[in-house]
């Protein structure tokens, strides 16, 4: 049976009003530390672009409030990291960003963002760790945790960390190939798995999880995985690799399930998620994210243009029906 | 203390129509024992736009003294690489060896950044027939930047002994800039890993085996290690991180260091025993790769201005 969501809207966005000069620009990526009272949800963001229209990425945090998710209780008054030194894989952004609780540390792996010639960036996966209960992190080394090998090249990139029967797993995009679209190299990237008993060294399934639907060059992204009525579940977003800044060929959620985290079946016609006729998510649908809370199930996603405006929230109205009858 | 043979230089890449008479330098001399000739690797430099170049991989075959050229590539060892590619700017060095039947090649692929010129990292190339031509195995590398050597992973050398693959490289330890200068300089040092399949490797990471002796600011590359008489001896090239184009002071020498277990290595550049050939080498000595051809050890190695004006070679006398 498909998902149905309840969309609730944007809870969190850019603005003036926070006055924070690094939070003038998107909301994206979020995802998600619970607490007693409140749901933390860190995202990435950008301060206005530099001399050469160029931009950075920060990741900071909100607290909802864990009892209406649509309250803003806090918003943290610095990013949670520093760029990255001089020459290392970080130094022009961390985008994105997923927390997890380790017994009273907080983890992270994170997006780190290099500038590139022949191409615009390249992008690495890092591993930091916070002991302030997630409100500032700091780098477990200056290079990344997962090297570069011969079957993943390049653009590693939009981690989720998750624990599950007692082995970390971490779910990313591996880059296959650049292309040139429209004189410009675009990325093309596929979702990747990798598990790990310490957190530092990991065995990768060094296979694409998800097949590809719409066409060859597929993008993936955002791999976002749950376990839940004896199954995992994976909603993800997928685009078209040329275009894709429009409605037309733009952003997408999808599911797949599996029962044993190798082998995956796709289905994205059971997501349930997909466009509003007009809004601010009217065009497209990505980087979801989905929370587990005092036995309800939320999904945070963003709209057009990929989180400029903010991320928002829907509600899942069936998941007895939806989880178990897949 | 090593005693040496000068042969003086063996080779000039100007005087040689290499890839289409573009060519210039001839870096990184690295030799194999193809039987019936010695066949040396090297990386010439060809010009992509102004200031910058791309380097490519080639041989010249000499006969088994090293007196005359037989023979010399006259196409890319490589495809071109793919777009993004850790390598697309680039190989340089490249480090040929014999494994059954085929010859590996472990690259330094250059990927050109904004902030530094440059970052690298170790690709595998595999030649099925006898090293005249290589494939890329897989489009990324075999050995990169990891948590603890954030960039610079390259000039791998690699050597098969006692069952095990060995492989010493230089890793990043530092991009800065220094007080007179706005450009920045890296500054690496020579690390260990091993394999079993020459592919998987496991890095000690981020322990420099070889000791400074200029002090912290000692950048340290393209090691090469043989076996002789028991003992493993290492050459390398080391320089300051700074100041170190022009000023011959602080340019490339070759240092050497000696260990018995490939754990431990003890530096002692006074008994290598090397000094400048002439003036092509008076300022600068770099890049050596020290190897066996026939029945003789030789040291192949660049001179001044990293190696424009081609290559020379020492052969061991004694021990």
């Amino acid at each position: 049976m498909m998902f149905k969501w309840q969309k609730l809207g944007i809870v969190f966005g850019p603005s003036a009003k926070w006055d924070r000069p690094w939070l003038k620009e998107f909301a994206q990526a979020p995802s998600t530390i619970v607490f007693d009272n409140v749901v933390r949800v860190y995202f990435s963001c950008r301060p206005g672009p530099d001399k050469q229209g160029q931009y950075v990425s920060r990741t900071a945090w909100v607290d909802l409030d864990r009892f209406d998710l649509t309250r803003v209780v806090a918003v943290a008054d610095t990013p949670v990291m520093d760029l990255g030194e001089l020459g290392t894989f970080d130094e022009f952004g961390i985008y994105p960003f997923s927390a997890i609780k380790n017994g009273e540390e907080v983890i992270a792996f994170y997006g780190g963002w290099t500038r590139c010639q022949s191409v615009p960036f390249n992008v690495g996966i890092g591993f930091a760790k916070s002991d302030d209960q997630g409100r500032s992190f700091y780098r477990t080394g200056k290079g990344p945790i997962l090297p570069y090998t011969p079957e993943e090249p390049f653009v590693l990139s939009g981690p989720k960390i998750r624990r599950f029967h007692g082995r970390w797993q971490l779910f990313y995009i591996a880059g296959t190939k650049w292309i040139i679209s429209e004189g410009n190299p675009e990325p093309v990237y596929r979702i990747r798995s990798a598990s790990s008993d310490d957190l530092i060294n990991w065995t990768r399934s060094s296979h694409d999880l998800i097949p590809f639907r719409i066409e060859e060059n597929e993008a993936q992204a955002s791999p976002d995985v749950f376990f839940s009525h004896g199954r995992y579940h994976m909603f993800f977003c997928y685009r078209y690799s040329e275009g894709y800044r429009g409605k037309d060929f733009g952003y997408r959620i999808g599911y797949a399930t599996s029962k044993d985290l190798i082998k995956w079946e796709r289905n994205d016609c059971k997501a349930g998620l997909d466009v509003s006729e007009s809004g601010w998510d009217s065009e497209m649908v990505s980087y979801p994210h989905i929370l587990q809370l005092d036995g309800q199930v939320y999904m945070f996603y963003l709209g057009n243009q990929v989180g400029k405006r903010g991320f928002g929230l829907a509600r899942l109205l069936n998941p007895d029906e939806a989880l178990v009858d897949v | 203390m090593f005693s040496w043979q000068p042969l003086g230089k063996l080779f000039e890449p100007q005087a040689l129509n290499l890839l289409g008479n573009q060519a210039e330098y001839a870096q990184s001399p690295q030799l194999i024992d193809l039987g019936d000739r010695l066949r040396v690797y090297f990386c010439s430099r060809i010009r992509d736009k102004p200031g910058h170049y791309i380097s490519h991989p080639q041989w010249v075959d000499f006969t088994p003294n090293l007196k005359s050229i037989i023979s010399i590539s006259s196409s890319p060892l490589l495809p071109p690489a793919s777009l993004g590619a850790f390598d697309e700017h680039g190989i340089f060095p490249f480090n040929p060896i014999l494994h059954e039947g085929q010859v590996y090649a472990y690259t330094c692929g250059w990927s050109r950044r904004v902030s530094v010129p440059v970052e690298t990292a170790t690709g595998l190339a595999i030649s099925r027939d006898g090293g005249n031509t290589f494939e890329r195995y897989g489009s990324g590398p075999v050995l990169s930047p990891s948590l603890n050597e954030p960039y610079l992973v390259g000039d791998s050398f690699v050597l098969h002994t006692h069952g095990q693959f060995h492989m010493w490289y230089m890793f990043g330890t530092a991009w800065h800039r220094s007080a007179s200068s706005n450009t920045p300089e890296r500054t690496y040092k020579i690390g260990h890993a091993v394999s079993d399949d020459g592919i998987n490797w496991k890095k000690d990471e981020a322990r420099q085996i070889i000791p400074d002796v200029i002090g912290p600011l000692e950048s340290q590359a393209l090691p090469s290690v043989i076996e002789l008489n028991g003992r493993f001896h290492m050459v390398f090239c080391y320089r300051q991180s700074f100041d170190f184009r022009h000023n011959h002071a602080r340019s490339y020498r070759i240092g050497y260091a000696f260990s018995d277990d490939l754990e431990s290595w003890t530096r002692d550049d006074k008994s290598l025993n090397l000094h400048s050939q002439g003036d092509w080498d008076s300022e600068m000595m770099c890049y050596p790769n020290i190897c066996r051809g026939g029945q003789s050890v030789y040291l192949l190695y660049n001179g001044n201005h990293f190696g424009r004006n081609g290559f020379g070679a020492f052969k061991l006398m004694s021990p």
